[in-house]
């Protein structure tokens, strides 16, 4: 029973964080319809950004605190969301009217430069670097289960987060054309939606989420590298086709479940080896009696 | 003649329309029948279910006097039904010519070690092919461009290549979905002789869909109107055109 | 009966490698196994052009097809090389690469299925699990090294092999392509619905690209073990389906000779850049953006469309 309790915090934590990565692979393929493969690049300059903000922030504000925490997370977003909306206007928009083929692609290319370049001696380097502390960690032990204060720190954000982000999706205008964009382009341009402003601000807030993700991410990680992003990347990939990919909701149900898969399995003695390849033949088996994803609908081809 | 297709009470839900409604369409070996009904009245959904595309939420479908159900689309096409697009549908990165030679190969693949040695019997084949083909485009005056893209036709050419395309699968019964669509009067008028001519010269029974009522009462022997997914009349040309119903389910609502 | 140009150029092709071959001993060995490399790329490259090409399928699994057919051929080699006089190797060597070609068919037959329901991107994401699976399988066999992978394989691959078997490639290719199977891929390709409606078998034809490509995948794999020398489960990760990707798009999808010419410039070009190595992958990964931004239809454009 512990040990299932255990595995489920463990689980709920790493699935919230591939729901925020997620969440920014939905969304652009909402808007553009395509998958943006260096969304887990931009994780990963999130957790960097944060790397490099810390020892800067923490001085200038007196001491390590929740307020330091918060206002590294907060700029590292920001600069995420500068460099997500930076990709999208430099290598996406003028492929706009292309085939989807080429866009992705490209989003390869983009993504393998990001990699590369990080892992330059004079960017980053390719070596593992230690993460800081961002928040001071304390186990909380109740009888045999021991609960990290940052996992609980992470799946508070991130529900604070998937909170906001139906309020702004629901219920804000930018919202409203977001939908509409996804929903069908061309009619939202003549009923006078700023396309662009739209998927500008789309990558924005992905990027933004991924930036925090990697934070999260790289809290639990032993420490932070120029590839780190590929692996919870891959995860949240499919998360996001797991729960159907262009629906919300979706994306976060899917970070959960193949959180708590990856967990549950990676618990269990014998299997861990294989937890990646269990990860790709779930999310096989789901699509073959669900193409269209847990919470997609499969839209019936008009002839 | 033999009933060729029949179509019992069929229904289809998408959802909450229902876009077709209980039809009973019954057509016979070598008839011209024509579909006729305003936007939306489910004329190209009809042809959908006929073809196998969907499968009915109700009712039944035979041909030939076996039932369609369950049967997929390219079965239907090797047991004779082709059909033609309301949206073109050519193979884009094809010629002319290898959209009718693609049309022709259901029933008559060629097997892997003829294709990798090409000997006699592939060369011969691919030839008489090649022969059967251009004479199908002869007849729609579309083999001088048969190296050309189909794709690069002028629009009413490529309606021509779609029906040229469903001829060379050899049906029994041709579908035509709009096929006069966005033609001018004259070329309309050409098009419905070749498409009478064709179904003299084959033998093969023909359902069309056209909205130019002048067009459609010119060629067919008998005419089905949908409105609203439900078969509101049914007859020949004189008895549709002093129907009451028919006249009203086109009064106010735009042709076209 | 061998009179169609395409048997021809199958005839001359090999008559070439394997001539050059023999000739080796006077050429740099560095310049040779950067031959032979682009001769396995072109194999690789030609093969998931069938898939992603002509039938419009896209996989991102084709590295696990060729870590299939290379982990197979090489466990044969190393099993019973040493039983074998001297005389019997080059047909051991065969054999292998057959068998690990074959093996790799069931492996694209396996992965073909999925296709079948599957589109676009949900059919990238499949094939690209498909791959990864079949790494975590070998990454974890201690019949297959586990994660250090099989070494000491016999050096057996040589020019002759990898350009003769490239030139088998792309003849088989060719003559599918331009027959009822090529054009039953490209209508697969071009509209599925309109390809049913006119009789096409679209799940044979898509699950025939499967098995086909990933075939000459396996051989591709065989002939790179017996290159490198060692196998190890990283190298067969998806960024490395992504090169071969790269490579099909560039050549222009669907055009085999423009593929070819893609296969041949992206494996020279990273050699060419060994001058300023740190930037190379840099400068990769730029050039692959600059040109979707600039020639997204592919590098090359000749060579017709669906024709080889
Ligand atoms: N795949 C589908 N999904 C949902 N609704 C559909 C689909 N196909 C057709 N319909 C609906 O069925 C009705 C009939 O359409 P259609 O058969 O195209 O009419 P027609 O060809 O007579 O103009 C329309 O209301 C249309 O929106
Ligand atoms: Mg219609």
């Amino acid at each position: 029973m512990d040990w299932f309790l255990q595995q489920l915090i463990n689980g709920l934590a790493l699935g919230a964080i591939y729901a925020l990565i997620a969440l920014g692979y939905t969304m652009v393929y909402g808007v553009l319809r395509f998958i943006n493969f260096a969304h887990s690049d931009v994780l990963m300059l999130g957790a960097f950004s944060a790397f490099y903000l810390t020892p800067i922030i923490v001085p200038m504000l007196g001491a390590q605190t929740v307020w330091t925490a918060l206002a590294v997370i907060l700029l590292s977003a920001a600069i995420c969301a500068v460099i997500g909306m930076t990709i999208e206007f430099l290598a996406y928009r003028p492929l706009r009217k292309r085939p989807r083929l080429t866009v992705l692609i490209t989003a390869i290319g983009v993504s393998l430069f990001l990699e590369f370049t990080g892992q330059h001696e004079k960017v980053f380097g390719a070596a593992t670097k230690p993460f800081p502390t961002l928040l001071p960690k304390r186990d909380l032990i109740f009888g045999a289960l021991h609960i990290s204060s940052n996992d609980l720190v992470v799946l508070a954000l991130t529900a604070v987060l998937l909170v906001a982000m139906w309020f702004i999706v629901q219920r804000t205008k930018i919202g409203m054309a977001m939908r509409a964009v996804s929903y069908n382009e061309q009619a939202a341009a003549l009923m006078g939606v700023n396309v662009n402003a739209v998927i500008s601000f789309t990558f924005g807030l992905g990027s933004a989420l991924a930036a925090v993700a990697g934070i999260f991410y790289a809290m639990r990680a032993p420490g932070i590298e120029p590839l780190m992003g590929v692996q919870p990347g891959l995860r949240a990939f499919i998360a996001a086709v797991l729960g159907g990919i262009g629906n919300l909701p979706g994306a976060a149900l899917g970070g959960i479940v193949l959180g708590l898969l990856e967990t549950f399995f990676g618990g269990m003695p014998g299997l861990s080896n294989y937890r990646d390849g269990i990860a790709f033949a779930l999310l096989i088996l789901i699509l073959l009696f669900r193409p269209a994803g847990l919470l997609g609908k499969l839209q019936m081809e008009k002839v | 003649m033999n009933p060729l297709l029949e179509c019992e009470k069929v229904t289809i839900k998408f959802g909450g329309v229902t876009a077709v409604s209980e039809l009973d369409l019954h057509i016979r070996e070598h008839e011209l029948v024509g579909l006729i009904g305003p936007n939306g009245a489910g004329k190209t959904t009809a042809f959908n279910l006929i073809t196998g595309v969907y499968q009915p939420t109700a009712g039944s479908i035979a041909f030939g006097g076996r039932t369609t159900a369950g049967v997929k689309p390219e079965l239907l096409s090797l047991r004779g039904i082709s059909r033609t697009f309301q949206n073109i549908r050519l193979f884009a990165s094809m010629t002319v010519f290898d959209n009718v030679r693609t049309a022709m190969q259901g029933n008559r693949a060629q097997r892997v070690r003829d294709a990798l040695l090409r000997g006699k019997s592939f060369r011969e084949t691919e030839a008489r092919v090649k022969h059967e083909a251009m004479e199908l485009l002869k007849i729609f005056g579309l083999d001088e461009a048969c190296d050309a893209p189909g794709k690069s036709l002028p629009y009413g050419d490529q309606r021509r290549l779609e029906i040229v395309r469903a001829l060379a699968t050899q049906p029994k019964l041709l579908l035509l979905d709009e096929p006069a669509a966005g033609m001018n009067p004259t070329e309309k008028q050409q098009l419905m002789e070749l498409i009478r001519f064709v179904h003299d010269k084959f033998g093969i029974a023909v359902l069309l869909v056209e909205h130019d009522m002048k067009v459609v009462m010119g060629i067919c022997q008998r005419i089905t109107v949908l409105d609203y997914g439900r078969k509101i009349a049914e007859g020949t040309p004189v008895e549709i055109r002093s129907d009451p119903k028919v006249i009203a389910a086109y009064l106010g609502k735009e042709e076209g | 009966m061998m009179r169609g140009k395409e048997q021809i150029f199958l005839l001359v092709a090999i008559v070439v490698a394997v001539a050059l071959s023999f000739a080796s001993g006077a050429f740099n060995r560095y310049y040779l196994g950067i031959a032979v490399d682009v001769g396995i790329n072109i194999i690789l490259a030609v093969s998931l052009n069938l898939i992603n090409g002509h039938t419009g399928q896209f996989s991102l699994g084709h590295a696990g097809f060729m870590a299939v057919g290379g982990y197979t051929a090489a466990k044969l080699t190393l099993l019973y090389g040493a039983l074998l006089p001297p005389a019997a190797q080059p047909f051991l060597f065969a054999a292998a690469l057959l068998a690990g070609g074959l093996v790799a068919a069931l492996a694209g037959l396996l992965v073909g299925v999925p296709s079948l329901r599957l589109r676009g991107d949900y059919l990238a994401i499949v094939t690209l699990g498909f791959g990864e699976i079949i790494r975590v399988i070998f990454q974890t066999s201690d019949f297959f090294g586990a994660a250090t992978g099989l070494t000491g394989i016999t050096k057996m691959t040589t020019f002759g092999w990898a350009w003769a078997l490239a030139a088998v490639t792309v003849y088989v290719v060719a003559c599918l392509v331009n027959s009822t199977y090529g054009r039953g891929f490209i209508a697969v390709h071009d509209d599925e619905i309109a390809a049913s409606a006119m009789g096409i078998n679209t799940v044979r034809y898509k699950v025939t690209a499967f098995v086909v490509g990933a075939f000459f995948a396996g051989i591709a794999g065989g002939l790179y073990a017996h290159h490198k020398l060692v196998l190890k489960p990283d190298g067969f990760d998806f960024v490395r389906s992504i090169e071969i990707v790269v490579m099909v798009i560039l050549g222009g999808m669907g055009r085999t000779a423009g593929v070819i010419c893609a296969a041949v410039i992206l494996t020279i070009l990273p050699e060419l850049l060994r001058g300023v190595a740190e930037y190379r992958m840099i400068i990769y990964a730029l050039l692959i953006i600059g040109l979707m931004l600039t020639r997204p239809q592919g590098l090359f454009t000749f060579g017709k469309k669906g024709g080889a």
